[in-house]
């Protein structure tokens, strides 16, 4: 069964967690990875590669440069579970 | 028509690495040298890729030199007289004049003339299909002791503003000496390409394209987010069949020479792999950069150096890069 956005969000924040160890809490839908976050390239595909198994989904290579913000992510998760 | 039956060759059931010889740019290249071009910084280039310094040749020492100079101390050490090396195989991408080979001119100046002598250009998978062939033909009886070398000389193929690859590259050529054996000490080879993926890296110009002033100098560059997601995950897999193939678990492992990519990559596949902690991981990087074709044989060469106990033990050694292209074994360390 597919996961609600608020699933998708928690599920992120705790892969970010892993990768970076930046707090769940300030993992929010309108921060980015990159200017907020401060989550470089590497750690960035990281996160995707297993959120990709978090979330049964595939976020393909040129995708990824489109995932601006986490809301981005969550927003692609979520439609690709659908 | 009826003819005589012909002879075919056959060779030794196995074969083994016998010695491993290493030569390094004489320049230890720091971050700080290269920060400028790119508008970056030391602790970028060291949070990003693990490299504190790379080694890097002056402009009189050629590819040819680095092979020469680590296919030299390979022999001294393996015992084997040179004249008796019938094949000499080199792996690169940088030799900057297309022909003649290296190999046949190492082969000369190390005193193997006449060894049969190749260059093969598999980027960074280079020397893990250069051991593969070293091994099959040796078994095939079409040679009795061969001479496989790495060796780069990249600063020639650099672009100094390039923020994607230039800056990880460095100088260097390892060897190793392949000979029958006993016992089995190569396993199988998992190898393979996808060239499907051909734009992720390589160079960004043709030859011809510099010719007709079309281009500058060509010069590496890469996709560094699909590099590293195949290399860490895609190889992940292909180690796990290198493994399988060779009949042992990563419990059994002594060391693992991954390609020295990046030191994030080599962690990031350490951990997918899980390895124990027991197993030594090559990370030559920091000090000496990338060197494609290179880099597991100088892995090689320094973990011996630093742990000489391993020397017998079992290691996992994988190249892969550009093409794409990957090759995986599992060697007995010499």
């Amino acid at each position: 069964m597919a996961a609600t956005r608020e699933e998708v969000l928690g599920g992120l924040a705790e892969l970010i967690n892993d990768e970076t160890g930046i707090a769940t809490d300030t993992v929010e839908l309108d921060k980015s990875f990159t200017d907020d976050l401060d989550i470089d390239s590497i750690s960035m595909m990281t996160i995707v590669v297993n959120a990709e198994e978090k979330f049964d989904v595939k976020i393909p290579d040129e995708e990824v440069k489109n995932l601006k913000t986490v809301g981005d992510a969550v927003d692609f998760i979520v439609n690709a579970q659908a | 028509m009826t003819h005589p039956t012909l002879s075919q060759s056959t060779g030794p059931a196995f074969t083994r690495l016998l010695s491993v010889g290493a030569a390094r740019g004489e320049n230890a290249v720091p971050n700080d040298d290269l920060v400028g071009p790119i508008d970056s910084s030391d602790e970028w280039i060291r949070q990003r890729t693990g490299i504190i310094t790379r080694t890097r040749a002056g402009a009189d020492v050629q590819a040819v030199d680095l092979a020469t100079d680590a296919a030299r101390e390979a022999i001294e050490r393996s015992g084997i007289p040179a004249e008796q090396i019938d094949l000499v195989i080199v792996a690169t991408i940088s030799n900057v004049q297309q022909t003649p080979s290296i190999a046949a001119v190492v082969a000369d100046r190390v005193g193997s003339n006449p060894a049969a002598a190749y260059d093969m250009n598999a980027a960074c998978a280079g020397y893990a299909y250069a051991v593969a062939q070293a091994d099959a033909l040796i078994r095939a009886g079409a040679a009795h002791y061969a001479l496989v070398i790495g060796a780069e000389k990249l600063s020639d193929v650099v672009d100094p503003t390039d923020r994607t690859i230039s800056f990880l590259l460095g100088d260097g050529a390892g060897a190793v000496v392949v000979g029958p054996s006993d016992a089995p000490a190569i396993a199988p080879t998992v190898w393979g390409s996808d060239g499907s993926k051909a734009d992720a890296v390589g160079m960004n110009h043709t030859l011809v394209e510099f010719r007709d002033g079309a281009s500058g100098w060509p010069t590496l560059r890469q996709e560094g987010q699909t590099v590293f997601r195949w290399a860490v995950w895609d190889m992940a897999k292909v180690a796990k069949q290198a493994l399988d193939a060779a009949g042992i678990t990563s419990d059994d492992l002594a060391a693992f020479l991954p390609h020295q990519a990046n030191m994030r990559i080599i962690d990031e596949f350490a951990k997918q792999l899980k390895l124990p902690d027991s197993v030594v991981i090559g990370r030559d990087i920091a000090t000496t950069g990338n060197t494609s074709a290179a880099s597991i044989p100088l892995a090689m060469h320094r973990l011996l150096e630093e742990h000489p106990e391993l020397s017998g033990g079992l290691a996992l050694q994988i190249g892969f890069g550009a093409g794409l292209v990957f090759g995986a074994q599992v060697v007995v360390l010499p």
